[in-house]
This record gives structure tokens, C-alpha cells and sequence, in this order.
């Protein structure tokens, strides 16, 4: 790990100022970085694949943005709510099954504990190259210096949203269940407060792998908004993993529903382990509406879910098996037992 | 290239020591946050900046509570709880397994829940109660339920993943995870075990949930 300097705001803007006085001087952006649970961030310090000359602990953030609320139009979640809280919040499980779900399967127990909302969204990815820095070329980390994953072992990448310069998946789990969910996020930055859609915060690669969000420059989330849809409850995270527990997703789907006597009124669909970024799956989406869900149906969703996937020399396996994954979370959200109370 | 290399070596104790004289007082203003910090170590102008600035490898004068007790030691801002844990405070129970948060042998209590020792930076963990299994026993060492159990099942064989394996089971039981052995399973699949005492250990955190009545 390379030297840091350490510092502890003691509020909001405290901490805003602390980012633009360290980044003020240096050509660098890179060179500070904000502190949450420091499961991603510490690991990749370790790893010399972040070295930030500051960093900027934002522990005492959690006082005033923690809170797990719910009022009659949505559910507010805290940036820094522990994954382990939210995950087993009595609302957040009755209510909003998809987002328990996708936390409580995420990580270990330990890891839960430690890991924030807001660090979560942001976690890198693993993409073995990456996480490497004896590998030269990766242009998520040294932007221009080329692909390893391209010619190399590449079972674990992605299949959609991959550019010729990075084929990396997201491996975060929460971010699905927030598109299926239409969630927003709350942003404060050097420039002000502003809320976007969920769905807007991830890029696709393209040809600036290392841009990995929407953020601006020293933006620190700090609350995600769940508006209260009529699909909400009836929606569920499936996570399909190389061993049944503690690991990353190679394929995943969150789906949330609304049915009225069987047909389908509305429906979100967001696929995980197979895409560049919390990916929502519209197409998909559209091919349900109005229609009743049966295995064949289902499959015909899959199927357009997946028409412009990529598949490299070792994942072209993802695509039956995300076929199959959207299929199973199809059948298994229309036949949820779901009460109005 | 060389300088790149200089950059890269460890602060070297020697060098350490050296620095300690000038530099604290910076340092600590730079822990205490509010009006503190780095914003108002760059509040002055260019020129003397490069005065206020403390030493990116001074060391910082840390305190940490563990088991109870106050420890103090002048650590590296890059010194995790676990390093400091097994280094500067003798505690070598936490053990370090893949210091990359994949193993779970490094496991501590802080603030009464599980965390991974070896993902926490020392300076950040300032201010919080951390309990190693050093600290689990009774103070006439009479053994914590679970470590009993542990040893009644013959839930350890080279022992080396034992002290994450029992905080966590111990978490995992007052989380109110151990109602099957199902469960069991996946709220301790965080720590892995090279000998594979699984079945034994499931054994022995059943046992002390059912002593709880959980
Ligand atoms: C072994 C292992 C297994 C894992 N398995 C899974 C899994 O199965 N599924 C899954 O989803 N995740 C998994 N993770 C990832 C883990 O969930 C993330 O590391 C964690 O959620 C990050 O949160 P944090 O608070 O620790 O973030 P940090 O590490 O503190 O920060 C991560 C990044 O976000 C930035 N940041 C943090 N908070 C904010 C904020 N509020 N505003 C702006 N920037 C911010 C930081 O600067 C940093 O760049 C795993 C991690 C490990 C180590
Ligand atoms: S896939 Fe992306 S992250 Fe992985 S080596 Fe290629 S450029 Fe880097
Ligand atoms: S040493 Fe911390 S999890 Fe492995
Ligand atoms: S007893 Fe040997 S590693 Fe678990």
C-alpha cells in the first residue's frame, strides 16, 4: 500500500471541502478518495490498484445518513446503512423483497456488516486483470494500455454493454434490485445537491472504461429513493453462483411485478454477472406487458433479453444460463404469493 | 523509475522515528477532523502549503480500545486493525488468512458486531470497541459458551481458523441466524476452514444456540 494522509470530516460540507482542497492542487483526481466501509477500497489500496495520497473517512456521515425510512410515497435509504441492516429492515423485507434479497445474498455476514449502500454501488469490479497491477494492459486502470481479458481467461466477464476496450462485469447485486425498483439516488457535490435515476448512474465502457458513473467529481451519494410502485412487493433477486454461498453472481436477475387477474400490467427486469453495468432489460420488459406468464412466454423474453450479447472465448455459457435465470425469476415472481395488506 | 521504487519501500522504523518529532502535531489535526484537516492544512497559500502539509509517512498517534482496554501506539496510517492487532499489541489471535476479506480468520467484534480485522484501517477504527477472542473468556477464565462448545465438538483441527470461526458463531447466534443448520451454514460461510471442521463447527453453534434458546 502506498503512504495516505487520514482525515475524519465531521460533517457534510466538512467533508466537500476536505475533497476540493486535496484534488485543489493536483492534476490528479485520483489522488483523494472518500472512506466508507473500505471493503472495496482498502483491498484495492492493498493491491496498489487505487492509491490515493488522501483519504477522506466519511464514518461520521452515518449519524445522519443511516436512517431506513418509509413514508406514504417511498422508501428512503440511508448511503451509509450497513447492507446487514437494510437487509434484514422488517419493511425493507415485507415490502421491498428485492431489495433484501440482493443484499442478503451478497458478500459474507462480516462483510455486510462493514459495507454501506453507497460503497456498495460502487464497488470495481473483479475482474481478475484488474485487480492484478502486474498486468500491463487494462484501460480500466491505466486507461489506453489495452484489454488482458479480451485474449485471456475471460469465463467470469460480461456478455452485454462490452466495448473492444472493456468487457468487465458489475458484480454488485443491490444495484439490480434499485432498477427494478425505478430507484433514484441523492448526490451532493462541490456544486450542489441534485437526485437521478438509479439507472443513470453506471456507463457502459465504450471507449472510456476507467468513467465508470455519472458521478461528478467529488459528489458523495448520500440516499437512495425507492418510490412505493405497485410492483414493489412482488419482486425478487435470483443469484447464480459457482458455489451456493459467499460469491460473486455469473448470472442474476431481479423482477418486480404487477399483475391484475394474471396479465402482466407492468414489469421491471434488471440482469446481473453477464453485464457491464446494473443492466436493465427493456425489451424484455416490453415483450410481457399485457400478456398472462407461462414457461413459453417467459423464454420468448429471455431470448430478446440476451439477441445482442457478445460472448468471449470462455462466457459464451452465459447466455443459456441467463436465459434460464430470467426464465426461473419470471415464473417465480408471477406465482409470489403477494397480500395487499 | 528510482524514484517510483524509493516511493514504493516501506517507511523503515529508523525513518519512522525521525519523523515522529516534526510531525505530529500536523497528523493529529489531520485525525480530529472538523476544523481540522486537510482543508485547512491547504487554507494557505501555495507557498506555504508545503510547510503545514505533515508528512505523508509520519506516523499517526492512535488509540484503540480492545477488550476493554486502551492501547495506544504511534501506528502508519496504512497499519490495518489487524496488523496492529498482532503486531503492536502482542494480540495474535486474529489471524491472517488472505488479508483481502475472502477468509474470515481475521474476524473481531466492533461495537459488538463481526468485521473483518484485516479490511479495516487502524486510525479508522478510533473511537470503536473492538473484542479479539483474547477478550472472550470470563475475567477467572471460565470459557465463553461457544469456545466450550467448540472444544466439546472437536470443532478445530489445525485450530488456525478457530478465533474468526467462534466470534462469528458467536455473532451468528446473537444475530439470530442459527435456527437450522441450514442457516447455520450460510451466515458462516464468511470463514473458511483448510481443515474442514465444518460439520463440527455447525455442531457446535447449534449446541450454544439452543443453550440460548434462540
Ligand atoms: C470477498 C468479498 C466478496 C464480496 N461479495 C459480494 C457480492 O457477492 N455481492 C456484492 O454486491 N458485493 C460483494 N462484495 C463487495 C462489497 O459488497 C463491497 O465492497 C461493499 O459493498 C462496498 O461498500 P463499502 O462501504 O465498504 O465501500 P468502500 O470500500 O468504502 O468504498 C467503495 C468505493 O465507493 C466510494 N464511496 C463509498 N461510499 C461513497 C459515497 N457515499 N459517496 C461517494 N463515494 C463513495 C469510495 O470512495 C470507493 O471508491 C464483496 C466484497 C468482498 C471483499
Ligand atoms: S475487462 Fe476491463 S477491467 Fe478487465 S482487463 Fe479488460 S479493460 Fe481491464
Ligand atoms: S484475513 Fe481478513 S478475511 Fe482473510
Ligand atoms: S481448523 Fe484448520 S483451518 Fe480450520
Amino acid at each position: 500500500m502506498q503512504p495516505f494522509h487520514y482525515s475524519r470530516p465531521s460533517s457534510l460540507g466538512d467533508a466537500l471541502m476536505q475533497w476540493q482542497g486535496s484534488v485543489a492542487n493536483s492534476s490528479d483526481t485520483t489522488s483523494a478518495a472518500f472512506l466508507a466501509g473500505g471493503t472495496t477500497l482498502v483491498d484495492l489500496m492493498k493491491l496498489e490498484v487505487i492509491q490515493p495520497q488522501r483519504i477522506i473517512d466519511l464514518r461520521a456521515l452515518s449519524a445522519t445518513y443511516e436512517a431506513i425510512r418509509v413514508d406514504d410515497s417511498s422508501l428512503r435509504l440511508g448511503a451509509f446503512a450497513k447492507m446487514a441492516d437494510v437487509a434484514g429492515h422488517r419493511d425493507v423485507l415485507n415490502n421491498f423483497p428485492v431489495i433484501a434479497q440482493s443484499l442478503s445474498l451478497a458478500a459474507s455476514a462480516q462483510l455486510r456488516n462493514m459495507a454501506t449502500l453507497g460503497g456498495n454501488v460502487l464497488q470495481k469490479t473483479r475482474c481478475a486483470y484488474y485487480r492484478d497491477p502486474s498486468w500491463e494492459a487494462c484501460n480500466k486502470r491505466a486507461p489506453g494500455s489495452g484489454c488482458a481479458a479480451l485474449e485471456g481467461a475471460n469465463r467470469q466477464h460480461a456478455i452485454l454493454g462490452t466495448s473492444e476496450h472493456c468487457i468487465a462485469t458489475y458484480h454488485g447485486d443491490f444495484g439490480q434490485a434499485l432498477i427494478a425498483l425505478d430507484a433514484s439516488v441523492v448526490l451532493s457535490g462541490p456544486n450542489g445537491v441534485r437526485a437521478i435515476p438509479f439507472a443513470s448512474l453506471h456507463r457502459q465502457p465504450a471507449n472510456t472504461p476507467h468513467t465508470e458513473t455519472n458521478l461528478q467529481l467529488g459528489e458523495i451519494i448520500t440516499e437512495f429513493i425507492v418510490p412505493i410502485l405497485p410492483w414493489a412487493r412482488r419482486s425478487l433477486y435470483l443469484k447464480i453462483r459457482d458455489r451456493q454461498s459467499y460469491e460473486f453472481a455469473v448470472a442474476s436477475a431481479a423482477v418486480a411485478m404487477e399483475l391484475e387477474g394474471g396479465i402482466v400490467r407492468d414489469v421491471r427486469i434488471a440482469l446481473g454477472g453477464v453485464a457491464t453495468a446494473p443492466w436493465r432489460a427493456r425489451e424484455a420488459e416490453d415483450r410481457l406487458r399485457g400478456h398472462t406468464i407461462d414457461e413459453a412466454r417467459a423464454a420468448e423474453a429471455a431470448h430478446i433479453a440476451f439477441v445482442n450479447a457478445v460472448p468471449q472465448s470462455h462466457n459464451a455459457f452465459k447466455v443459456p444460463l441467463g436465459q434460464s435465470t430470467l426464465v426461473r425469476a419470471l415464473l417465480d415472481v408471477a406465482s409470489m404469493e403477494v397480500s395487499n395488506g | 523509475m528510482d524514484d517510483d521504487r524509493i516511493k514504493n519501500k516501506p517507511v523503515s522504523e529508523g525513518r519512522r522515528r525521525f519523523l515522529i518529532g516534526s510531525a505530529h502535531t500536523g497528523a493529529a489535526a489531520l485525525l480530529l477532523g472538523g476544523g481540522g484537516g486537510v482543508a485547512t492544512a491547504k487554507a494557505g497559500t501555495a507557498s506555504t502549503s508545503e510547510q503545514v502539509q505533515p508528512d505523508i509517512r509520519a506516523t499517526i498517534p492512535t488509540e484503540l480500545n480492545v477488550n476493554g482496554m486502551s492501547h495506544r501506539a504511534d501506528l502508519d496510517s496504512r497499519m490495518t486493525l489487524l496488523d496492529a492487532l498482532r503486531e503492536k499489541f502482542g494480540l495474535t489471535g486474529a489471524k491472517k488468512g488472505c488479508d483481502h476479506g475472502q477468509c474470515g480468520a481475521c474476524t473481531v467484534l466492533i461495537d459488538g458486531r463481526r468485521e473483518l480485522s484485516c479490511l479495516t484501517l487502524s486510525v479508522a477504527a478510533q473511537g470503536r470497541e473492538v473484542v479479539t477472542i483474547e477478550g472472550l473468556a470470563e475475567n477467572d477464565g471460565r470459557l465463553h459458551p461457544m469456545q466450550q462448545a467448540f472444544i466439546d465438538h472437536d470443532a478445530l483441527q489445525c485450530g488456525y481458523c478457530t478465533p474468526g470461526q467462534i466470534l462469528s458463531a458467536v455473532s451468528c447466534v446473537r444475530e439470530g441466524h442459527a435456527g437450522s443448520s441450514e442457516e447455520i451454514r450460510e451466515y458462516m460461510s464468511g470463514n473458511i476452514c483448510r481443515c474442514a471442521a465444518y460439520t463440527n463447527i455447525v455442531a457446535a453453534v447449534a449446541q450454544v444456540s439452543q443453550q440460548m434458546g434462540e
